[in-house]
């Protein structure tokens, strides 16, 4: 297929928002509105294409496209396989929604928020598609460019700090990658994935390489002890930008580890696993005590993200096909429930102005449809089997009982944690007295806020039941990702 | 007959520059005219370089050549100065400034640059050098009724001096020791061990060092940036810049190019220093002219880290960080030009407050100026790093790699800060509306520039491969 259709769905969306740029007036957002939500439905329609002539069967990477870049370094290369298209609609399918959000609530300066929002949906794509560490980096950091904008600009009464602590964060993780990507391409000579996926990165280089690696993905994920930027981030960000943080830039952490970590590094990646397990259980365990006491919904939410990044990596450290594939479950089905959740309380936050727990109560009388869903989603969240967050913490469990029992019992309690904290929220927010007056006047969802959150409730209940689709479509690239592994491993023994 | 077709772009320069002070003298209220005379002849001379471009060919006994790189280096500073030129227009009339002497005097500082490149020989780059200062010195101090520019210009003067001075003294050192005031001698004669040379070559590099204002060098800087006019500001951050990099290149490369493991080490010292000084005093700075004094340290920092690793893939990557250098601060300045209450200038970072909110464009401009500084991708400033860091790890440099890559994480901090003032905080001062086709040109190119170098960043990297044989 000569078409190239990867850096269609790339550019797409910059080409949208330099459109609104053009076409910007003040005070005037009908056109925007149009634009935005025109170029992020062609775009979802184009992922789902992809989607669909993507052969499943097929182990290596597909719709490759390569032109040269930095003459005679480094190409501009393109890829997908069965892990990154699940990202790529992922991203297509929860832009939109952001799209619509943000014009139900977002009140000034809406045009430069669409801007924002698409020139992300651009770099967040670009990670998912870069075959090619330069490229992959390119797109990994400029994507801190909107989301600090769309933190600082839109966001609560601390987005200055927050703003901040997100940008250095992330940006002193990354650049120990950089230092990284630089390194392999003089040791390796390249910096084609693809190419170095072959020719093997030295062992002795491997595991000061990881770590770099690690330092970024892991600032991102966010694991603990470095996850203290994203409560913050998640309070303080509008409804919109909480959504695409949780929904899609914490998933590029975990697509690192499994694209690069795992791929580039198998026998670092085995030798710092505990490392991984232990900061994981800590985030899954301490977190979920932290969330527990929360007074504040999205940050409780964000503690709870965290846990459930903490079964990703988790997950993805098992190197066995069900905790592999819960991992990417996890990932997708955190992104679908999370998203709606944080969408569940701008709608409480745009009616009253509060996310307090505790200035809510007895909102079932009022909103009843709201509750209904907003309850659907805590459900998920908690992996109610029939729900998407069922079938990922099932999965990784499962991997991590086949390797090591302690690890996986003390991921479990994990799950009780998570039942109660969301459970007791939920108690305290829908169901219980009404003790503000203002509950009481409250309107119940719209239209608008209805189609999304619907559209994403089935997603979660569609594919809690029939997950098929998905795990069809990943199953032979994590089949290839252990393989390489465990041929790698045996390499090294045999070397020994 | 010694072939002088060489030199002619500096003997027309030179012609020039003495029309344009006749012109002067002899018209009343010239200076409109005088302006348009020098941008005219500097269009001249680059036509002049770019006619007889490339080969390397030495005149007047060796002491004068004209290669690639020394013609890329011309071009880029009479092409940065006109800019200057063009985009300084209104400022210079606004700031009652618009004596015919003024862009008289850059040209002169511009011929004494010219001669620091094409030097081949101690005695010739040392007079270039002093021509180049002089000028500098009176530049910093043009607006004499005004006792900041003063200060600053008696400081630069006397610190300017001092380390002419011992430029001059390394000088006249490496002739006793080496016999010889020619470049490629001395490099011959440096193959033999040689102790009195390297102090020679010690006393060279503090010179050259005051020149890019590296640390420990640095003190004039931004005492001279926020006193002198904002339009010699910006010619003092460019253009002097430029040419000392591509001086200290040129030293290194050819006379103390055997004895680079010793200067390597101060190199990479000046390097590490000024990366660390210019993002950390920068953090605290109220005055965006000083902030983008210490910028422009930090970003020394990282041009001569290219410089330290000795290696020709370093100094083109230093030549690509410089030109992107120039074209992020002419944006930038082009920027300040804008920054205009009531009639007067305003250097205040907070006076930007929620620029964004009255001048989406201008603030839209500063933000892809200062997150290009900051070095993030996709934006220009952050492939400029990119080829440092490569060649610098190429060398197998690690920890000047790791030190400079989380000194950008420093710096970052307070271009946000900047970004953060215009975006985030709430509106207090208007701007004028200055309607000045020139300065928005500037910005716009520059800023088109960094935005879309991303499509291909190996542009000017193609342009300098032949530069370094």
């Amino acid at each position: 297929m000569n078409f190239p259709i990867l850096s269609t769905i790339i550019f797409l969306p910059l080409l949208g928002a330099l459109f609104i740029f053009i076409s910007n007036k003040k005070n005037e957002s009908s056109s925007a509105i149009y634009i935005s939500i025109f170029t992020s439905m062609a775009n979802l329609l184009l992922t789902f294409f992809l989607w669909y002539s993507f052969d499943k069967s097929f182990a290596g990477f597909q719709f490759i496209e390569e032109k040269n870049w930095i003459s005679g370094l480094i190409k501009f290369k393109l890829g997908i396989d069965g892990i990154s298209i699940l990202f790529i609609v992922l991203t297509a399918f929860i832009t939109p929604i952001c799209i619509i959000s943000c014009i139900i609530s977002v009140k000034k300066r809406l045009n430069e928020f669409l801007i924002a929002i698409l020139i992300l949906e651009t770099f967040m794509i670009g990670v998912f598609c870069s075959l090619d560490l330069i490229i992959f980096y390119l797109f990994f950091e400029a994507g801190l460019i909107p989301m600090f904008l769309i933190i600082g600009i839109w966001g609560g009464p601390r987005k200055i700090y927050s703003a901040y602590k997100f940008f250095l964060f992330t940006l002193l993780g990354s650049v120990l990658m950089l230092a990284a990507i630089i390194f392999i391409y003089w040791a390796v000579g390249t910096t084609d994935y693809t190419e170095i996926y072959k020719l093997k990165i030295a062992k002795e280089y491997q595991y000061l390489l990881w770590l770099a690696f690690f330092s970024s993905f892991a600032v991102k994920t966010p694991m603990w002890p470095v996850h203290t930027w994203l409560p913050d981030a998640h309070v303080e960000a509008p409804t919109a930008g909480s959504v695409i943080l949780a929904a899609i830039l914490l998933k590029m952490a975990g697509y690192g580890f499994l694209r690069f970590s795992l791929g580039m590094f198998p026998i670092a990646s085995e030798f710092f696993t505990p490392l991984v397990f232990t900061l994981s259980i800590i985030a899954i365990i301490y977190t979920s005590l932290v969330a527990l006491m929360q007074d504040d919904m999205k940050k409780l939410i964000a503690y709870s993200s965290v846990a459930h990044m903490g079964f990703v990596t988790l997950g993805i450290f098992t190197f066995n096909k069900q905790g592999i594939e819960g991992s990417m479950f996890q990932m997708i089905s955190h992104g679908i429930i999370s998203a709606a959740l944080f969408l569940c309380v701008g709608v409480l936050y745009d009616r009253t102005g509060s996310r307090m727990i505790k200035s809510f109560g007895g909102v079932v009388n009022y909103l009843p449809n709201f509750s209904l869903i907003f309850i659907i989603f805590v459900l998920g969240a908690l992996g109610l089997p029939g729900t998407t967050g069922f079938i990922g913490e099932f999965l990784v469990l499962l991997g991590a009982f086949k390797i090591n029992y302690l690890v996986a019992i003390l991921a479990s309690t994990g799950v009780v944690l998570c039942a109660a904290y969301m459970l007791w929220m939920a108690k305290r927010v829908v169901f219980g007295n009404t003790n503000n007056t203002i509950v009481t006047k409250l309107k119940d969802i719209n239209f608008l806020e209805a189609t999304i959150l619907i559209v994403l409730c089935l997603v979660s209940i569609v594919f809690g039941f029939y997950p098929e689709p998905l795990l069809n479509t990943m199953d032979i690239s994590v089949n290839g990702i252990i393989q390489n592994h465990q041929n790698e491993l045996t390499v090294n023994l045999i070397n020994k | 007959m010694e072939n002088i077709n060489l030199i002619i772009p500096e003997i027309t320069l030179f012609l020039g520059i003495c029309l344009a002070l006749m012109v002067g003298v002899f018209f009343k209220n010239s200076f409109s005219i005088v302006m348009k005379l020098s941008i005219l002849i500097l269009f001249g001379v680059i036509y002049l370089i770019l006619t007889d471009w490339g080969g390397e060919q030495k005149i007047f006994l060796d002491s004068f050549k004209n290669d690639k790189f020394s013609d890329y280096f011309k071009i880029l500073i009479l092409v940065s100065s006109i800019f200057i030129f063009i985009s300084a227009d209104q400022f210079i009339k606004d700031k009652k400034l618009n004596k015919f002497e003024y862009p008289i005097i850059i040209m002169f500082s511009i011929l004494g640059m010219f001669f620091m490149l094409s030097a081949n020989d101690l005695i010739l780059f040392y007079l270039g050098l002093e021509l180049q200062s002089l000028a500098l010195y009176v530049l910093a101090s043009i607006d004499r009724d005004n006792i900041i520019s003063s200060e600053a210009g008696i400081k630069y003067f006397v610190l300017s001096a001092l380390s002419s001075g011992l430029l001059l003294y390394g000088c006249s050192l490496l002739y006793g020791f080496t016999g010889s005031t020619n470049f490629d001698e001395i490099g011959v004669s440096l193959i033999t061990q040689n102790t009195g040379a390297i102090f020679a070559m010690v006393f060279i590099l503090v010179g050259l060092a005051f020149k890019v204002s590296a640390v420990p060098f640095h003190m004039w800087t931004p005492d001279v940036y926020q006193g002198a006019p904002t339009s010699i500001t910006n010619f003092f951050a460019v253009v002097p810049k430029a040419v000392g990099l591509a001086v200290i290149i040129r030293f290194m490369d050819l006379p103390f190019k055997n004895i680079i493991e010793e200067w390597q080490t101060i190199i990479i010292f000046i390097s590490i220093a000024s990366m660390i000084l210019g993002s950390v005093a920068a953090i605290g700075q109220k005055n965006i002219k000083r902030l983008l004094a210490y910028s422009s340290i930090s970003h020394m920092g990282y041009a001569l880290a290219g410089v330290a690793t000795g290696t020709v893939s370093g100094y083109t990557s230093t030549t690509i960080y410089i030109t992107i250098y120039i074209i992020m601060n002419m944006g930038a300045f082009a920027c300040l030009y804008l920054m205009k209450t009531d009639g007067k200038y305003s250097e205040k970072i907070e006076d930007l407050s929620g620029l964004s909110k009255e001048r989406p464009m201008l603030a839209f401009s500063f933000l892809i100026l200062f997150f290009s500084l900051a070095g993030i991708p996709p934006l220009g400033g952050f492939f400029a790093k990119f080829f440092v860091f490569m060649s610098v790890i190429e060398s197998e440099m690690y920890a000047l790699a790791i030190i400079g890559l989380l000194t950008t994480v420093i710096s970052a901090f307070y271009y946000l800060k900047v970004i953060k003032i215009i975006y985030f905080d709430d509106n207090k001062v208007k701007f004028d509306d200055v309607r000045n086709l020139s300065i928005k040109a500037t910005i716009f190119l520059s800023c088109l520039f960094l935005s879309l170098y991303f499509i291909s960043p190996s542009i000017i990297g193609s342009l300098l491969n032949e530069l370094f044989i």
